[in-house]
């Protein structure tokens, strides 16, 4: 398998009002050709803000203060913006969490697709831009493509909306695609077409996928490799059958203790406490105010994401060889 | 849309009718009357009969009304009492010519330097050029503009002498007026747009904008700023009212023979289809402003556009 991304402790620093954010401290990860990695964590454990760094889509107050993304050889975190925006609707391309603000409310959807192609695909006349675009409706699966061709967002269903977004990010065939929670905004029945969709297109197209997610049932249908985010750090990284079969952090358990059971009469679990204030990072684990296994050397170092079988990483200072004892007592 | 503004241009009507109705009455309960009190002492009971007569105001005044009224309907106006024998039409056109000349002017420079100047602010947020630009904006909302008017009379006109100080001789004596209106136009328009584009420059499909690859000036013009300007179309309209309407203390500082300076002279002189016409004229006027407005929106913003569509 060919990787296709590689990042490497990235960091991004939010400059507020009120101090500076560490949103996104180290985070390394790679993407192979054809896979799909699914990134999963709770609100504001970092996600949005790694894709959009690797996108360099941050918002102004945010700078990527260390690390690399290194793509078809280049350092996307050093490219001259000009070189990012050839890349950005083409190489790479973006689906956002909410359809119903993602589109431009005073543009048909038709001209937002043809936009991209307009930009990226200069060759092509504007007969065969269109013709591509009423294609690429057709591809997501909506139906009388020249009538949909010249409405306008709101004259579209939400679950409509999203597979335009997607038909706008796959014009140019792209080799990845970053999808930052495309269904969290949908109701259920219409998030089950639009991530089999997503898998449709994967299959023919094989384009890399990053998804970002926070629901644990999309990660396990989509998934082919997973990681998991807390406190702005990449805290286990996995395929996905090991990670649901040999997890390892006690985050990732929590949060997969976390699902509802079906038939089981019971209080809803969660883990208890709340994510650590990114605005002053705790120095060792930032979970370590809520695990329930946490000891001494947690406070105070962090612990280094470390294999610890083929293709699964993990930080945890459990995993430690001197910790074998306590590690009896947590299986 | 036919339908549609057909429909708005019979509730004008309306509506004319009744400020035609209130004005009317209100006038009448005004006091004094249009003639001079101490030549009107030194006449006989029957001159005095007779001139009222020629004026048509010995009827009492309900008929007065519908005469008014019935010869509205005809497009006559009256005649002047100020002017003596002038058509009232006439009158108002002659004093028209300065007042939109100097208001068409105003709105020119005032709503596309105000726009600028509200894109570049919000554009470039919490720069320099920010602060400058909202500086100016409270200047220009916050001084009255006689208060400018007077110091460019001062400076421009007799210091520097760059512009007639006042009067109405040639386009160069518009300058000053023009610029007296626009300012608060401009503090108000750039105010406006300044706060509409940094909310939509937030919004989520400026990402998605951005996200396509599309550079700095392309996000700006094809996805900012058509959807910053919507709202801003509610603000323009009144301006474009208030400034081509004609402004009584700008016309009256740079004596310039405006609407504005006729009406109140028509006041203190109980001309009343002066009164009568240029009030109207002006309720008109605004009216069928808000009713492009309300079209051009409908042109700008799809989603009003099909809301409408299925109302009607």
């Amino acid at each position: 398998m060919k990787k296709l991304l590689e990042v490497n402790n990235l960091t991004v620093e939010i400059h507020t009002d009120h101090g500076t954010v560490y949103a996104c401290r180290g985070v390394s990860f790679d993407l192979n050709e054809d896979e799909t990695l699914c990134i999963v964590g709770e609100s504001g454990s970092g996600k949005s803000i790694t894709v959009k760094g690797i996108m360099r889509l941050l918002p102004k107050t945010a700078k990527i203060v260390e690390g690399s993304v290194m793509f078809e050889g280049r350092d996307l975190t050093k490219v001259p913006e000009k070189e990012m925006l050839s890349l950005r609707g083409s190489d790479i391309s973006m689906i956002f969490q909410d359809p119903m603000t993602s589109l431009n409310p005073t543009m048909t959807v038709g001209d937002q697709i043809m936009e991209v192609l307009k930009e990226h695909k200069k060759e092509m006349s504007k007969q065969q831009r269109k013709a591509r675009t009423l294609e690429l409706i057709e591809l997501v699966g909506i139906n009388n493509p020249e009538t949909r061709f010249r409405q306008y967002p709101h004259q579209l269903s939400g679950g409509m909306r999203q597979r335009i977004v997607i038909a706008m990010a796959l014009a140019c065939d792209p080799k990845i695609l970053i999808a930052d929670e495309p269904t969290t905004a949908l109701d259920v029945t219409i998030q089950a077409q639009i991530l089999d969709l997503m898998r449709e297109i994967q299959k023919k197209s094989h384009t890399a996928i990053i998804l970002i997610t926070h629901n644990l049932g999309v990660v396990a249908n989509m998934a082919d490799r997973v990681g998991v985010m807390y406190g702005g750090k990449l805290v286990e990284t996995a395929n996905v059958r090991e990670l649901f079969f040999h997890m390892e952090h006690p985050y990732t358990k929590g949060l997969l203790a976390s699902i509802p059971k079906k038939g089981v009469k019971e209080e809803l679990r969660s883990i208890p406490g709340s994510p650590p204030d990114l605005m002053a990072p705790p120095k060792g684990c930032p979970f370590a105010a809520r695990c329930e296994y946490t000891m001494k050397v947690c406070q105070q170092y962090l612990p280094e994401l470390t294999e610890i079988a083929p293709d699964h990483r993990c930080a945890c200072w459990l995993l430690d060889e001197r910790a074998a004892k306590m590690r009896q007592e947590v299986r | 849309m036919a339908k549609y503004i057909l429909k708005r241009l019979l509730y004008l009507v309306i509506t004319l009718w009744v400020i035609a109705t209130l004005t009317f009455f209100l006038m009448k309960c005004l006091p004094g009357t249009p003639f001079d009190a101490e030549r009107l002492a030194l006449m006989s009971a029957s001159q005095r009969a007779a001139l009222l007569a020629h004026y048509g105001l010995d009827k009492p005044v309900w008929q007065q009304y519908f005469i008014y009224l019935g010869s509205l309907l005809r497009g006559d106006f009256g005649t002047s009492f100020m002017y003596v024998n002038q058509n009232v039409a006439g009158v108002v056109t002659n004093r028209l010519g300065p007042s939109v000349l100097i208001g068409a002017q105003a709105v020119v420079v005032g709503v596309s330097i105000g726009l600028a100047l509200g894109i570049v602010a919000a554009w470039k947020h919490n720069s320099l050029i920010d602060y400058l630009t909202m500086f100016l904006a409270v200047l220009g909302v916050s001084v009255p503009n006689f208060v400018m008017a007077a110091l460019m009379q001062y400076y421009l006109g007799y210091k520097f002498s760059l512009l007639p100080v006042a009067f109405w001789t040639n386009w160069k004596c518009s300058v000053m007026p023009t610029l007296a209106l626009a300012l608060s136009a401009i503090a108000m328009v750039a105010r406006f747009m300044r706060t509409e584009m940094l909310e939509v420059l937030e919004q989520d499909y400026i990402t998605t904008a951005r996200a396509k690859g599309l550079n700095n000036m392309k996000v700006l013009t094809r996805h900012v700023i058509r959807n910053s300007i919507i709202p801003v179309i509610t603000v323009v309209g009144p301006i474009i009212v208030n400034l081509l309407t004609g402004s009584l203390v700008v016309e009256s500082i740079f004596a310039v023979p405006g609407v504005g300076s006729l009406f109140v002279d028509s006041i203190k002189a109980n001309d009343y289809p002066v009164i009568m016409a240029v009030t109207l004229f002006y309720s008109a006027f605004y009216m069928i402003v808000v009713i492009i407005m309300d079209v051009t929106y409908q042109l700008v913003d799809p989603r009003i556009r099909l809301a409408s569509g299925s109302g009607e």
